[in-house]
């Protein structure tokens, strides 16, 4: 075991402790947020984004880390979000959340874990179908929001915070 | 507001805003000891399992996949964070008494019933097509939904909007029949 492999051991074990405790590894509350019924998920993801964003965006202010935006390649992001999305209300996990569910005991995500390594075995097998179509049809490449419509990070981030305060009153206000 | 439930779980407030602490610390760790950024992720790691699943029975084949090559079949520092979440998960849900064995989740059961059959089916089914999904965009939840919104990435926006959009609207009809 080197450095990394420790590294990543002790971050994902905590990583495991928190999903697990914010109770969002169970199928129930992720199909729960799909059907607008429960919000747990959506609570729990809203707060890691905007008290990571804050320390994300200070640290790569100062140099101490950098940036590594996904590409923003249109018909790859689109057509690749949309079929997760179909995906993920079938199968009710998440890729990191279905080994969080073994991890308390509802074994049967096991069965998403299969389809998801079986889904990757064929995704490599398309990769030079999709790579001569929906990836080559327009990459704006590896940009961020600010950058993207010419307005400062920390203004935003103050939009971002409001908005998603909002969103969080609205579900407290709704009990949901 | 409650901070931690009556079944000894926390707030979704507070055990995410942990996550998001955790993430910085993981960024800022992982840039002094490993000399890279490292953002949380999880769905390349299903990549590099089929890809080590593969190479015993196919070697040749894997080598001269692009997908695999481009990817790098090895056992890094994400696969490890991986397998993290199963064992932290499991040694959470033993201390606060939540570990459950559990046959079939029970939303799929009221629609499905009972047969486990059933959910593997839809299970495989889901699970393959979300993850050719993932792999197209590049990321899941927490690549996308969790890294990449706390870079403030455009992808992650449109990927993440995606996501739940169409999550909704599936999922209305699979369990619901198309119902609201």
């Amino acid at each position: 075991m080197t450095t990394a492999h420790w590294l990543g051991l002790i971050t994902g074990v905590l990583f495991g402790v928190l999903l697990q405790k914010g109770r969002v590894l169970r199928f129930d509350k992720q199909v729960g947020a799909m059907l607008l019924t429960d919000m747990t998920i959506l609570k729990f993801m809203m707060s890691a984004i905007l008290v990571g964003m804050i320390g994300i965006q200070l640290l790569a202010h100062f140099g101490l880390i950098a940036l590594s935006h996904k590409p923003m390649n249109v018909g790859a992001v689109v057509i690749g979000g949309a079929l997760f999305g179909a995906g993920w209300a079938i199968m009710g996990y998440c890729p990191g959340t279905s080994l969080g569910a073994v991890g308390e005991g509802r074994w049967h995500a096991v069965f998403a874990i299969i389809g998801m390594i079986l889904g990757a075995a064929i995704y490599a097998e398309l990769f030079p179908l999709f790579k001569s179509t929906v990836i080559a049809w327009k990459d704006f490449g590896k940009i961020g929001l600010p950058d993207g419509i010419g307005v400062p990070t920390w203004i935003v981030v103050i939009l971002f915070w409001a908005g998603a305060l909002g969103l969080f009153a609205f579900f407290e206000k709704k009990k949901i | 507001m409650k901070l931690i439930m009556d079944d000894g779980g926390w707030s979704p407030y507070l055990a995410g805003a942990l996550v998001g602490v955790l993430a910085i610390v993981s960024a800022w760790a992982t840039t002094q000891w490993l000399g890279k950024t490292h953002y949380l992720g999880a769905s390349t790691t299903f990549v590099r399992a089929a890809g080590l699943l593969e190479q015993p029975i196919a070697a040749d084949h894997v080598a001269a996949n692009d997908y695999f090559t481009e990817t790098k079949i090895k056992i890094d520092w994400q696969f490890m964070l991986v397998l993290g979440i199963l064992l932290g998960a499991l040694i959470s849900s033993k201390m606060d008494g939540s570990f459950r064995i559990e046959h079939v989740p029970p939303t799929w059961e009221k629609r499905f019933g009972p047969s486990v059959g059933k959910r593997a089916a839809g299970a495989l089914f889901g699970g393959a097509v979300a993850m050719i999904g993932a792999r197209l965009a590049d990321g899941c939840p927490s690549g996308h939904g969790l890294s990449g919104m706390m870079q403030l990435s455009i992808s992650a926006f449109v990927a993440l909007g995606l996501f739940f959009g169409v999550g909704v609207v599936v999922a209305h009809f699979v369990y619901r029949g198309g119902q609201s």
